[in-house]
């Protein structure tokens, strides 16, 4: 009933290429527009922006990043924390070498820096494969990091060693943590996630991202039928770095405010995989969706119990976190081995014909 | 510039032969280590295709569990045999839970189940034992704690006795493990299922059994690889962090052979130690140990792709 797709006819091939052909998707997604640009912003206190819309955000487009090169095109890499490192360390030496500059261009512009990286740590998976190029690409993890400890240059030679966000304004409003307004932040972060979320959902549909399915599908067939797979791969690395550097920066300039290495390390780069697998793979929407828990369920947790009356330590709670999520990650993987993103593709489909089964 | 990156560090090394001794041989010990973890990861690839990151975190678990029951007043000798038989139990419980209903799912996704288990036993670990750093009980076990001191060319080498001890025991493991896997029905029944696992089922081998005697024995030699390592470093979850060691020397020597990862564990651990003290810690400013063995693989995977020991990667369409 809900929705009936029956009627909505189509007659032109342009029509039939639209990015929602069905209706209702489309009104959903202004639905949950109109939530992330009109609702939240007038509803949600400080605590809420600060843990939970502000984080969601920047975790799912580094997982939109990551999902591009593990979804979409089957490289498989475990090195996002630390090209996100690459992104904020890149964004916090143009806004210090030229202060001028405007905090949201530098944002955009530090991932063109995680993007060249990227395609260097790229270049082994033209040669190696599978669980050896997963491997590979933990050597840009490990030496990146240890390049944010050892180049003093890249911190300023701060004495702490972290990099501290100054305050920016851009069109003459503060725009950087930790001194501005979190409903300024959060707009900036959601201009910028919806910008690229539209983008790559355009891109992935184009020849580009049929490149990168048919290389995910099977590499050597996809030579075969004329893919240039070194474009292919690199395209994917380039792009995939060049999002996950602009999540880095933000990660730091509009939410964490300072930043040690120590934070890009590989936990940071496990979360994000942890968030593209229980979302789904090859997936936009999955991120978002993945995201929510990943971010969400520590909150819950951390406030339920409260709420309860129950005291509980807040180690306990860290631990039973990660048994939690262990333990979700298994039970998707076997319920469905596609995700959360799946999952509501199949609710969509009995919706489709729901009250009718067949 | 050139002089201190190519003639310098050797030049060292000739002045002081006996320092580049106890180098190597604290090489040699972590490298040992390294081969150990990354043995249990190769047996459990061979058997069943799955890439196992819990390894790591097992040898944590191991560990820990060995700790934790002796702190309850057990006696040392009953902790082993406890230990091991809650490495069964944890073995029966993956394979019924986590492994049986993803039997014929891509290897990409029994992967991230593993993952899945790691994080699960992580977060058990801490919540049964606590997450402060614990002391190995190396003496109760037996484990001699002194050590030789050593007269080569005239200078002086420190032989710890239980680094000695951990590499016996890790030798007895591997010729143990050998002749298992190359002289008896079932460890044949194991490499015919790595081999060909739809004939080795139809030949009325059974997967489940087979699969949890592979997580059992890769349960022992992470106890063996944790009680070696705790009694060097303590036992707590920063341990991790050498599973993740455990990785380039599977990459370095091929993920399905056993003599890949002995021989890549000892490379690793002497290069790698080598390569920090004559040229990391003067060129660099140190703690080149965290990325030098991933580089070091990711170079040699350029030349060879399945790595020193691997197999041929024969791909068709």
């Amino acid at each position: 009933m809900l929705f009936r797709t029956g009627g909505q006819f189509k007659t032109s091939y342009k029509e039939d290429i639209a990015l929602f052909p069905v209706r209702q998707d489309a009104i959903l997604l202004g639905v949950v527009l109109v939530l992330a640009w009109i609702v939240f912003p007038l509803t949600a206190s400080e605590f809420v922006f600060q843990t939970l819309l502000i984080p969601i955000l920047i975790y799912a487009l580094a997982a939109l990043g990551l999902n591009l090169l593990i979804g979409y095109t089957g490289q498989f890499s475990l090195g996002t924390g630390a090209f996100m490192g690459v992104g904020a360390f890149a964004c916090y030496k143009m806004v210090t070498l030229m202060p001028w500059m405007n905090p949201i261009v530098a944002v955009l512009l530090s991932g063109v820096f995680s993007a060249g990286v990227g395609v260097v740590f790229g270049i082994p998976s033209l040669r190696i494969k599978g669980f050896y190029l997963a491997i590979s690409t933990l050597a840009a993890q490990f030496f990146l990091v240890w390049i944010f400890e050892k180049w003093s240059w890249l911190y300023n030679d701060n004495l702490s060693g972290a990099i501290e966000v100054p305050n920016l304004t851009a069109f003459g409003v503060v725009v950087t943590a930790p001194r501005a307004d979190s409903v300024m932040t959060y707009y900036v972060i959601l201009a910028i996630a919806t910008l690229i979320t539209w983008l790559v959902m355009n891109l992935t549909r184009g020849a580009l991202g049929r490149s990168w399915k048919a290389t995910r599908d099977m590499d050597f067939a996809a030579e075969l039928i004329g893919i240039n797979l070194m474009k292919s791969k690199l395209t994917a690395f380039a792009l995939s770095s060049y999002i996950v550097g602009v999540a880095g920066a933000l990660f730091v300039f509009m939410w964490r405010g300072a930043a040690e290495p120590a934070l890009f390390d590989i936990p940071l780069s496990f979360r994000i995989l942890y968030i593209v697998i229980i979302g789904g793979l090859g997936s936009i929407m999955g991120n978002y969706l993945g995201a929510v828990l990943i971010v969400g369920l520590p909150v819950i947790l951390g406030t339920v119990p409260e709420a309860l009356g129950l005291e509980i330590a807040s180690a306990r709670i860290e631990q039973i976190n990660l048994m939690i999520i262990g333990a979700l990650i298994v039970f998707f993987l076997i319920v469905e081995p596609h995700g959360l993103a799946r999952l509501w593709e199949l609710i969509r489909e009995k919706l489709i014909r729901w009250p009718f089964p067949h | 510039m050139l002089d201190q990156i190519v003639v310098a560090p050797f030049r060292e090394m000739i002045a002081a032969p006996d320092f580049l001794m106890q180098v190597l041989w604290e090489g040699i010990v972590s490298g040992i280590l390294y081969a150990l973890i990354a043995l249990g990861f190769v047996l459990i690839f061979r058997s069943s295709r799955i890439f196992n990151f819990a390894q790591g975190i097992m040898v944590v678990f191991a560990a820990l569990t060995l700790v934790g029951l002796y702190e309850l007043g057990v006696p040392a000798w009953l902790c082993v045999l406890l230990t091991l038989a809650v490495m069964l139990i944890l073995a029966l419980a993956i394979e019924r839970v986590v492994l049986r209903p993803l039997v014929g799912q891509p290897d990409v996704i029994l992967f991230m189940a593993t993952i899945g288990v790691t994080l699960f036993l992580v977060g058990m670990g801490e919540f049964v034992f606590g997450g402060e750093n614990k002391v190995m009980i190396t003496e109760q076990l037996g484990i001699p704690t002194g050590s030789w001191a050593l007269e080569p060319f005239g200078g002086l080498l420190i032989l710890e006795q239980k680094d000695v001890a951990v590499a016996v025991m890790a030798a007895l493991l591997v010729v143990g493990l050998l002749l298992f896997l190359n002289r008896t029905r079932t460890g044949r029944a194991i490499r015919a299922l790595g081999d060909d696992s739809q004939a080795a089922l139809s030949l009325g081998i059974s997967l489940h059994t087979i699969w949890v005697l592979v997580w059992f024995i890769a349960g022992i030699i992470a106890l063996v690889t944790g009680i070696a390592w705790g009694s060097r470093a303590g036992v707590s979850f920063a341990l991790e962090v050498i599973a993740y060691k455990a990785l380039p020397v599977l990459m370095l020597g091929g993920l399905e052979s056993i003599t890949g990862a002995i021989v890549g564990g000892l490379l690793i651990g002497v290069l790698e130690k080598v390569f920090d003290i004559y040229w990391g810690q003067p060129l660099m400013g140190g703690s080149t140990e965290t990325w030098f063995a991933f580089v070091l693989a990711l170079i040699v995977l350029l030349i060879r792709p399945q790595g020193l020991f691997g197999e041929k990667i024969i791909e068709r369409v």
